[in-house]
């Protein structure tokens, strides 16, 4: 059994401890949002923040999250957040679309640490994250979009 | 299904177009509510054909009888039906149509499916005829309504109103079911279009920016497992026998059952369907299996190219213009198999209840899937429904004759014997592993130049798997998609031969992203600019002196490309090379110049021009999309991939750690320019990527002096 919160509610999973944290997300909590590309932390379209920080849940067994703070897309909040999702809607950066719930993620934990970040700055933070359908050209203009707005 | 060439009615898809759209007479419920059942219709709306509901609280919802996996049918077909009733982009909503041939056929297909890059081709007449209707019955109800003659009414973004009165479309639903059908509805002329033209934001960006838009593994049904399939790692092998003992002591692992594609793990969750797997322990039979190695089937293609194959185009006598050629210049280019990698790997829920069931998936074909349902499990095709889910990418992954997935989940069900819910769920390993590849491919060419520096002789033989042969699309004869763009090319070169060797595997090989012009675009624009190099010509300017009289649309892409990069015939300057390449596909017309330079002895890709002619543009931000993912999948394959079967034939990329992605580190800049065009819509899903690899090899042949034989740019294990 291991205690947690996730968006904000606690809840408790009666899983075994090495269960990946996205399949306790998805089939347990049916928090859908988060998705499986390849099970092996190398796309990142599982991404979610434990305790603030972007963390791949496709690897992250529950049994380390005791006390953890989990958040996902379906609660992602604060002002970075908004930011990036209108900017991902103003510009029509999502194409067949699974892998954005990730990118969305961690373009905020970016956001979150970095206001206004450099090409460099994304292509460092955002490399983890694939995009089948090659949305890079789009997810950059909107990193620094909403860069902009939050400068307000 | 009807047997039909996609290239056939590519070709003559403007003549079927009109007449098909709509039912010529009869009830206007008679269009969607044939199709969607009588429940599915709220209390006073409106379906005037198949693709068209208006609710009485004033949204049009528009059915795709195209899937959308990022391509952009949803808006673009959305945007069709929109202009033509004068909606307002608002009240606009887009759902998927049900499977249903009869009403939702692809009209170049002649049976439902998206493929091709057809879907805004096939649907350009059909879909502003549908909205003219709607536009006619909403208006006819408002003259009634209102007594007053038709022609004094006007709608605009979906208002109606003759000056006095004024109505939504919400408020006519009900009379305009009323109103009869107009055979003939007259649809606009070019320069009334409203919203066809203009950037209309994406229906499915906020959904996928918030991770509320819901995929096939989304699906969630009471009481549901999960399955996964042990799958051979060498293609072809069967199951010869298996112990699953130790599977069935993983906590919340229900059973293990073979089925024909393998061995299924049904569990209470993914994780135990997972760990049931890895505890599986399989033994298999490879008399039918590929146990050749990648570079054994090379070995033998590069056999089989020295001798002539079946001739798909012939002008002259190329070998008497070799014979007398001044300079003769010979290349081989190999292409690997590669597999698709959608983000999304493949799925489906399948739910059977007594004689029924519904399928969910991200079905590309869904009347062969919901067919292959219907067949393994001895149903009647009409009592099961079919839910064509939005999907996570397909790049042709999805556009399956053999209904493979279905017939796997199908099978799934059918080994429990009874009743119940199933996901079947393939992870990053099984896609890879699990072929429908990209055929393998040997080009051999060979080019004659003259004295003067014209090429006198072009030769250029394919040697790979037929993609179509055995599926409904097969006509017999020599398949096209095997060789397409070597053929059609947009030069006049005189003694020309291309033929096709057809070569035979166990690897079941698939249509990967623009298909033929995969390889072909490649071969023929890196040999040509070699040929041209040696004659002493431009890149640029040599091909513009090459292009047939009509192949205007070519050379238009080509000059515009020219302009925007600044292109002054200097192939390097400083540390950065420029390439140039031109390729027709799917009646889009595109040209890429590249600025590149070495990186590590890898080609980096800084800057892609890009000029592109698809006809009258419906959406030039989902265009210039398409284009910009064109380029990148395109370029992260040739500088990465490569599907090699290791001795034995074994897999040997099993997961993104080998199978390497672009990143966005690696993305270049892309500028697109669309050619302003009066022609009817081509395709734009597929066309982006052909051009980037030949132009990046062609900039890196400036930048090295030579231009890679074998793709990927990134030898395997180099």
């Amino acid at each position: 059994m291991t205690l947690l919160t996730v968006n904000g509610e606690e809840v408790s999973l009666d899983l075994p401890e090495d269960t990946p944290l996205l399949w306790a997300l998805r089939d347990e909590l049916r928090l859908t949002g988060t998705k499986f590309g390849c099970g092996i932390a190398q796309c990142g379209a599982c991404t979610v923040m434990v305790d603030g920080m972007p963390r791949r849940s496709c690897v992250t067994p529950v049994g380390t999250l005791e006390g953890a703070s989990v958040e996902t897309i379906e609660k992602v909040e604060g002002p970075e957040a908004k930011a990036v999702q209108d900017a991902w809607t103003r510009i029509d950066v999502p194409q067949c679309g699974w892998c954005q719930s990730g990118q969305v993620m961690s373009a905020t934990a970016l956001l979150r640490m970095n206001p206004a970040p450099s090409d460099e700055d994304i292509d460092n933070a955002m490399a983890g994250n694939i995009c089948r359908c090659a949305t890079y050209v789009r997810i950059r203009a909107a990193i620094h979009d909403a860069a902009e707005t939050l400068e307000g | 299904m009807t047997k039909q060439s996609r290239r056939q009615f590519l070709a003559s898809s403007a003549g079927l177009v009109i007449g098909v759209a709509l039912p010529l007479k009869g009830h206007a419920q008679s269009g969607a509510a044939a199709a969607l059942g009588d429940g599915t219709l709220s209390e006073g709306a409106f379906a005037p054909n198949a693709f068209i509901r208006i609710a009485p609280d004033n949204t049009v919802t528009v059915l795709s009888k195209h899937i959308e996996f990022g391509q952009g049918p949803y808006t673009g077909l959305a945007t069709l039906v929109a202009d033509e009733m004068d909606a307002s982009w608002d009240q606009i909503r887009v759902e998927s149509a049900p499977a249903n041939d009869e009403l939702y056929k692809n009209l170049a297909f002649g049976l439902q499916g998206t493929g091709g890059s057809t879907a805004m081709a096939n649907s350009w007449m059909q879909m502003r005829q549908a909205g003219a209707a709607a536009r006619a019955m909403l208006v006819a109800a408002a003259a009634e309504e209102w007594g007053v003659d038709a022609s004094t009414i006007s709608v605009s973004a979906g208002e109606v109103t003759d000056g006095t009165n004024r109505a939504s479309f919400g408020e006519l639903a009900e009379a305009a079911a009323r109103q009869s059908v107009p055979v003939e509805p007259a649809v606009k002329n070019r320069s009334e279009f409203t919203l066809i033209g203009t950037e209309v934001p994406k229906v499915d960006s906020r959904a996928k920016s918030t991770g509320t838009a819901e995929f096939t593994l989304d699906v969630y049904r009471d009481g549901m497992q999960t399955v996964v399939t042990r799958r051979p790692s060498v293609i072809g092998a069967k199951v010869a026998s298996f112990d699953d003992s130790a599977a069935l002591e993983v906590p919340g692992v229900v059973a293990v059952r073979q089925i024909p594609q393998g061995v299924a793990v049904y569990a209470e969750n993914t994780a135990a369907a997972l760990k049931g797997r890895e505890a599986l322990r399989v033994e298999w039979d490879m008399s039918e299996a590929e146990t050749r190695s990648s570079e054994e089937i090379f070995a033998e293609f590069s056999r089989m190219a020295e001798s002539p194959g079946v001739v798909v185009e012939e002008e002259g006598d190329s070998a008497a213009a070799l014979e007398s050629a001044e300079t003769v210049h010979e290349a081989e280019f190999l292409f690997p198999y590669l597999a698709h990698a959608p983000m999304e790997p493949l799925d489906a829920v399948l739910e059977v209840t007594g004689d029924k069931a519904e399928i969910w998936m991200g079905a590309q074909f869904p009347t062969a899937d919901k067919g292959a349902v219907a067949q393994v499990l001895g149903l009647a095709p009409e009592n099961v429904t079919m839910n064509v889910m939005l999907a996570g990418g397909s790049f042709g992954r999805r556009a399956q004759p053999s209904a493979h997935i279905g017939a796997e989940v199908a099978a799934i069900a059918k080994a429990t014997g009874g009743d119940g819910a199933w996901k079947l769920v393939w992870t990053r390993e099984d896609d890879l592993t699990g072929a429908y590849y990209r055929p393998l491919t040997v080009h051999r060419m060979r080019g004659g130049i003259d004295a003067d520096g014209n090429i006198t002789a072009w030769e250029d033989r394919v040697v790979n798997q037929s993609i179509m042969e055995g599926t409904p699309f097969d006509q017999g004869g020599a398949d096209p998609t095997s060789f397409e763009g070597s053929t059609k090319m947009p030069y006049d070169l005189p003694n020309r031969t291309i033929d096709w060797i057809k070569a035979t595997s166990p690897v079941p090989v698939l249509w990967w992203r623009s298909v033929g012009h995969t390889h072909t675009g490649y071969a023929t624009e890196v040999f040509l600019d070699e040929l041209l190099e040696k004659a002493g010509k431009d890149p640029v300017q040599g091909r513009l002196d090459l292009m047939r009289d009509d192949a205007g649309r070519d050379r238009a892409v080509l000059e515009r490309v020219a302009e925007m990069a600044g292109w002054d015939g200097t192939k390097v300057k400083g540390d950065r090379a420029y390439g140039v390449a031109v390729h027709e596909s799917f009646e889009t017309y595109v040209a890429q110049i590249v600025e590149v330079s070495d990186q590590g002895g890898m080609p980096r890709v800084h800057k892609v021009w890009v000029a592109v002619d698809c006809g009258i543009a419906i959406n030039p931000n989902v265009i210039a999309a398409q284009i910009e993912g064109g380029v990148g999948y395109g370029l992260g394959t040739a500088l990465f991939n490569e599907l090699v079967l290791g001795p034995g034939g074994e897999v040997l990329q099993k997961n993104f750690d080998t199978y390497r992605m672009l990143r966005i580190s690696e993305m270049p800049e892309v500028e697109v320019a669309i050619i302003e065009s009066e022609a009817d819509p081509t395709g734009i899903g597929e066309p982006g990527t052909p051009p980037i690899a030949p132009a990046v090899a062609n900039a890196w042949r400036a930048l090295t002096g030579t231009a890679p034989r074998k793709l990927p740019f990134a030898q395997a294990g180099a």
